[in-house]
């Protein structure tokens, strides 16, 4: 397996070979190849950079171009055994609905995002009373496609709140997988596995 | 390359199929049964054929032209010398390499350029004009297949076609699914709507409407309908552009003077180009192989041929897909690109689909969108 981002490796460690698998916001297909590759999985994508949907053609995936705010609508309940939703439910405009679509086209859901309760983020805020730019949030505020920021603690009140399960939680602090202690102040990073 | 008639059968009605991978003109040679009910006899296809078809038969890609187009894809056409019409996209080392795959393209039954249409003589020696049968697309994927059947090619690496090429392609996938692994459809539909068969409309009466035109029986006379076919031309060069690209390229200017003339001369460019359009446009095509290429356009709806829904069309489909759309083609839209994407998603088979940011509108397909060919590149090289 060619070197994934942290948070998919830990998704693509976590799906089951042979399943049917639908990566929303798959940017250029890294997760769908490898889980193709190394798992059998009937990987499919949605994406909605025709560059990316592009690349993803040119490894042989299948790739929808598509907007995870208004396009999921168009697949069928439960046609995937998961839906996998890395680093882009905070480029949705509305998150919440988003979540709901992913857990109705996908039986599970694997949800990646940037966690802005990360004690760097909250430092930047309460010291320079600025918005941060950090590694994982690299762009200003002005131009930065991250339109819903999101903190741990946040997403699960909106799990809880939707009545939806936490199947596993996973957390990084750089690359590094951390545990899950003060994981609202240490993680940079959360992988939540859902279902209904 | 031109080996007219090399692969004709002989006299025993015998075809070599390796003779005719050579590329030139053939005689099916069985009769074409056609959707309308009758068959026509002793159908003559002319087409081309690009790079080397590989021991197992296995890499060869059939490209589906559009209305107008020819069977000189990649080679400069006998007659005119221009070159072929997507050689910036068909050859060695192009997305659509030869080197690797062995490429044919077919003229359409219906056409004036090679294959048998209205213009070809029927069994009195007459021309057919009129009497010649209305056609579908589906007729058209028929004397492919059967183009196939006599180069012994059972199955494709991919079918490829834009606009017209396209709806062959769908055509060619839901009715022969297991002769083909991969389809890519550039900027099409799956059905034509009111305001397609609308400008085919305007089209074919600006046609029938010249007295030139004479109820088709123009053959003999040598001018056929010229004024009215460079009509149907103009009317529909319009929907292959972009407002966006209309203005750019020509805006309000005026051609070759500095006032307007307070007449009807082409005082604006854009005027002048149109009529350059159509005028150039009646040395090579024929007024009723443009009625019948459009009525077959206008006729499909691959949806209605499978009970009125579209994922039907694909049901059982192993092929891969691959769909293209440009944002500022307003003939096929995105839209019908994403039907039927979404059929295809329906019926369990691989697709993708893209829209490409290109300025050209429906002529995009032939342009220069580095885009395109990585899309085309990566998908067929799979």
């Amino acid at each position: 397996m060619t070197a994934l981002r942290p948070d998919l490796a830990i998704i693509a460690a976590n799906v089951a070979p042979g399943s049917r698998v639908l990566d929303i916001g798959c940017g250029d297909g890294a997760l769908l190849a490898a889980l193709r590759n190394d798992k059998q999985v009937d990987a499919r994508g949605m994406e909605l950079d025709p560059h990316g949907v592009a690349e993803c053609v040119a490894k042989g995936l299948s790739v929808m171009q598509g907007d995870a705010d208004t396009d999921l609508s168009d697949y069928p309940d439960a046609a995937f055994d998961y839906a996998i939703l890395s680093q882009t439910l905070q480029t949705t405009k509305r998150p919440d609905m988003v979540l709901d679509e992913l857990l109705r086209v996908g039986r599970k859901g694997f949800v990646s995002f940037p966690n802005f309760a990360h004690w760097k983020v909250r430092a930047s805020l309460l010291w320079n009373g600025r918005m941060p730019v950090t590694r994982l949030l690299p762009i200003a505020w002005y131009e930065t496609p991250n339109i819903h920021h999101v903190t741990i603690r946040d997403f699960r009140e909106l799990v809880a709140a939707k009545g939806y399960r936490i199947e596993g939680e996973w957390f990084l602090s750089g690359d590094r997988q951390i545990g899950p202690l003060a994981a609202n102040w240490r993680a940079e990073h959360a992988v939540f596995q859902l279902s209904r | 390359m031109l080996t007219g008639g090399a692969g004709s059968p002989n006299r025993s009605g015998m075809v070599d199929p390796a003779l005719n991978l050579a590329g030139g003109s053939l005689i099916l040679p069985q009769p074409l049964p056609l959707d309308g009910g009758q068959s026509l006899e002793r159908v003559e296809v002319a087409y081309e054929t690009y790079g080397k078809l590989n021991a197992e038969k296995s890499n060869a890609v059939l490209i589906c032209h559009a209305l107008t187009g020819d069977h000189h894809v990649a080679s400069p056409h006998p007659i005119t010398g221009k070159a072929g019409w997507w050689v910036r996209t068909v050859g060695p080392g192009k997305p659509i390499d030869t080197d690797r795959y062995f490429v044919i393209c077919a003229n359409v039954l219906g056409s004036c350029l090679g294959t048998t249409g209205p213009a070809s003589p029927a069994g009195d020696g007459q021309p057919w004009a009129m009497r010649f049968p209305v056609i579908t697309i589906r007729d058209m994927v028929r004397t492919l297949v059967a183009l196939l059947d006599s180069l012994g090619i059972d199955q494709l690496h991919a079918v490829i076609g834009g606009s017209m090429g396209g709806m062959q392609a769908l055509s060619f996938a839901a009715n022969w699914p297991e002769r083909t692994r991969a389809v890519l459809v550039i900027a099409s539909t799956a059905r034509h709507s009111a305001q397609n068969i609308a400008f085919h409309e305007v089209g074919r009466q600006a046609i029938m409407a010249d007295p030139k035109w004479e109820g088709g029986n123009y053959y003999a006379k040598g001018k056929g309908p010229e004024s009215g076919l460079a009509v149907a031309r103009m009317a529909a060069h319009i929907t292959y552009l972009s407002e966006a690209g209309l203005t750019e390229k020509f805006g309000r200017r005026l051609q070759d003077r500095t006032e307007k003339t307070f007449g009807f001369d082409a005082d604006f460019q854009v005027e002048s180009y149109l009529r350059h359009q159509g005028l150039s446009f009646t040395d090579r095509f024929d007024a009723n192989s443009y009625l019948y290429i459009t009525r077959a356009m206008d006729y499909f709806d691959l949806a209605e041929e499978h009970g009125g829904r579209l994922a039907e069309a694909f049901a059982g489909v192993k092929a891969r897909f691959c769909l293209v759309s440009f944002d500022t083609d307003w003939l096929y839209p995105t839209a019908e690109s994403r039907v039927i994407a979404h059929a295809l998603n329906a019926a369990g088979a691989p697709v993708s689909f893209v829209e490409l940011s290109a300025p050209f509108g429906h002529d995009s397909f032939l342009l220069d969108v580095p885009a395109q060919d990585r899309v085309i590149a990566g998908f067929l090289n799979q």
